[in-house]
């Protein structure tokens, strides 16, 4: 997508601060350890419990669950907004901690390359406009107004709505508050986007869209680490799946491995039996991934 | 196919049929007069009344119109500064006068005299109306005439108190409301960044009117889900606590949606401090628009007040 275009590194503040910690010269993007984290003090079960995964740089990764299964806890944890009760992050080698997000020098550098896009567009889509949305975080990562003004039309362009410039958040489809949601981190050119979710409650038209943006996105040069428990866009859209239970890492391996598991997928919930009709009128239960039906 | 599922759907209506009525459904017919709306459905017609009177601000906005034309900030500064003329002066024909060319304006933007009646003066007339008939009888002076039955005096001087105050806030209603439906909120909120208004104050404003219609749909959902699983009337006591969980259901999602969003905002790399992007761009037509409105405004003032 923005391949070719010259990196906003260039200009400004961000081209210090990149250049700085381009130093953190590791081919791994993310490094968890034995990672565990609770929401609250009283909760009883933590939402991640010992988790440990190596994310290499350009890996495409599925994080596979059913819900409750702390894919998303295990997201926001990767993008530095909660913070493991115990076990260690570290993104492109350097530790990902709460103290190392207040060096203003860090904050900004991780915030540039590493971007989180929520599953629901309606927490991300918090500006008065869809312009003023996409223009939002190169804001607050000080970029210059007209590079924004460029690379913001550039991005309306590019998703295809730019017609929805001016339009309130509040006025769009599904389908279009996601695209803007994608358009809202894209434009920040981040080396490793994390999704939640991306295709849930899409139409099937808007499902394909964003699953072709995202298969596109960076020329697969890009690390991009996709919750879903949506196993149809999985082969498309992950080179590796990594699935949680109750917080827990119950397997690893390649979409073909994990999706051909049928005991696997129906033990984490992600395959049920289910009751459906043939052509020629017969009706049965039995379970199948979604991602393949072969009768 | 479909013939089997015709079939089912047949099949399953005469299964419910062949049972008869259900014991406790009321068999007799209610007596026909006009229903009383319950709580639920007057929720529910507010919310969409809401969001009507929304659609058409930005219908408004939309169209092709004097001011619609202007660059907010002009539109913003100019209006303002009639209000401030209208609620200076000290003589009646200079308040008319301004409230004619506020008319006028809204004319010419393509609002019509009925939605000026209905959204300004008769709230106003009404409101202000209350606040400013006690003086028509408590104002010392020249005494024009008594209230029937009553027998109170009413004096002159307590009539022109009544005019002025009238007058003004129509003045100023009519010349607000001009503003706000030929310019998109989100360009008013942004306009008034030139009244050197904070930032962060902006920026909340404008985040607080879009969720607003987050939360309205959240609530029609609600009162509709309500709906759909009520028969009959709720009783005084009933409304009023599913007024209370509502209320309380609403407030819980608000919090949690509030967290959210600031995660999502940090995750964008927000750290406590707005920067904004300033999209307007004065050309000579808001030029002259701008000096025509301080002409007006300052013609207001030195006849109302100076002169």
């Amino acid at each position: 997508m923005t391949r070719g275009e010259p990196r906003i590194e260039d200009s400004g503040r961000e081209g210090t601060l990149s250049t700085q910690h381009s130093a953190l010269g590791t081919d791994l993007a993310f490094a968890v350890r034995d990672l565990t984290y609770r929401y609250g003090v009283g909760s009883a079960a933590p939402a991640l419990d010992g988790v440990t995964l190596a994310i290499p740089r350009g890996e495409r990764v599925a994080i596979l669950g059913a819900n409750g299964s702390g894919k998303s806890t295990l997201l926001r944890v990767l993008d530095g907004l909660y913070f493991p009760d115990s076990g260690s992050v570290e993104v492109f080698g350097e530790p990902l901690t709460e103290e190392r997000l207040q060096e203003e020098d860090f904050a900004f550098a991780f915030r540039r390359r590493v971007a989180l896009v929520f599953q629901n567009p309606d927490v991300q889509l918090f500006s008065p406009t869809v312009f003023d949305e996409i223009a939002f975080g190169p804001l607050q990562l000080r970029w210059p107004k007209d590079e924004i003004r460029r690379r913001v039309g550039a991005m309306l362009e590019l998703l295809e709505i730019a017609h929805l410039k001016d339009r309130a958040p509040h006025r769009l489809s599904g389908g279009e508050k996601k695209r803007v949601a994608l358009a809202s981190v894209l434009i920040l050119d981040p080396e490793v986007i994390l999704l939640d979710e991306p295709t849930a409650a899409l139409d099937p038209r808007s499902q394909s869209q964003v699953v072709d943006l995202l298969i596109d996105w960076g020329g697969g040069a890009r690390t991009v680490i996709t919750a879903t428990h949506d196993l149809d866009t999985v082969p498309e859209i992950a080179d590796r799946c990594v699935v949680f239970q109750g917080g827990r890492i119950v397997a690893e391996g390649p979409p073909v491995a994990i999706l051909g598991d049928e005991d696997l997928l129906r033990r984490t919930n992600l395959i049920h039996a289910h009751r459906h009709l043939h052509a020629d009128g017969r009706m049965h239960y039995h379970p199948h991934p979604h991602a393949r039906h072969d009768h | 196919m479909e013939r089997r599922a015709k079939s089912d759907e047949r099949g399953g209506a005469e299964t419910v049929l062949a049972h008869g009525p259900i014991p406790d459904a009321p068999t007799r017919r209610a007596p026909r007069r006009r229903r009383r709306s319950t709580f639920v459905e007057k929720t529910l017609r507010g919310l969409g009344e809401a969001f009507e009177r929304s659609l058409y601000s930005e219908e408004v906005g939309g169209r092709r119109g004097l001011l619609q034309a202007l660059d907010p900030r002009v539109k913003l500064v100019g209006l303002l500064l009639l209000i401030v003329a209208a609620a200076a002066s000290r003589r009646l024909p200079v308040i008319l006068a301004v409230f004619a060319l506020g008319v006028a304006l809204a004319l010419a933007s393509g609002i019509p005299l009925r939605t000026l009646l209905r959204r300004v003066w008769l709230g106003a007339i009404v409101f202000t109306g209350a606040i400013a008939l006690p003086a028509l009888f408590l104002t010392p002076g020249r005494e024009v005439g008594r209230l029937p039955l009553v027998g109170w005096a009413v004096t002159a001087q307590g009539l022109l108190a009544a005019a002025f105050l009238l007058s003004r806030v129509l003045t100023s209603a009519t010349l607000a409301l001009t503003l706000v439906l030929t310019t998109p909120w989100n360009d008013v909120l942004k306009a008034l960044r030139v009244l050197r208004v904070p930032a962060l104050f902006v920026v909340i404003l404008g985040m607080t009117y879009r969720y607003i219609f987050l939360l309205l749909q959240t609530a029609r959902d609600m009162f509709e889900s309500r709906q759909s699983r009520t028969v009959g009337r709720l009783d005084g006591a009933e409304s009023r606590r599913v007024a209370a969980a509502s209320v309380g259901v609403l407030l819980g999602k608000s919090f949690a949606l509030s967290n959210e969003v600031y995660l999502a905002m940090q995750s964008r790399g927000f750290r406590g401090e707005v920067h904004t992007l300033d999209e307007f761009a004065m050309t000579a037509r808001d030029w002259l628009a701008l000096a025509g409105f301080s002409a007006a405004a300052a013609l207001a003032l030195w006849a109302g007040v100076w002169r």
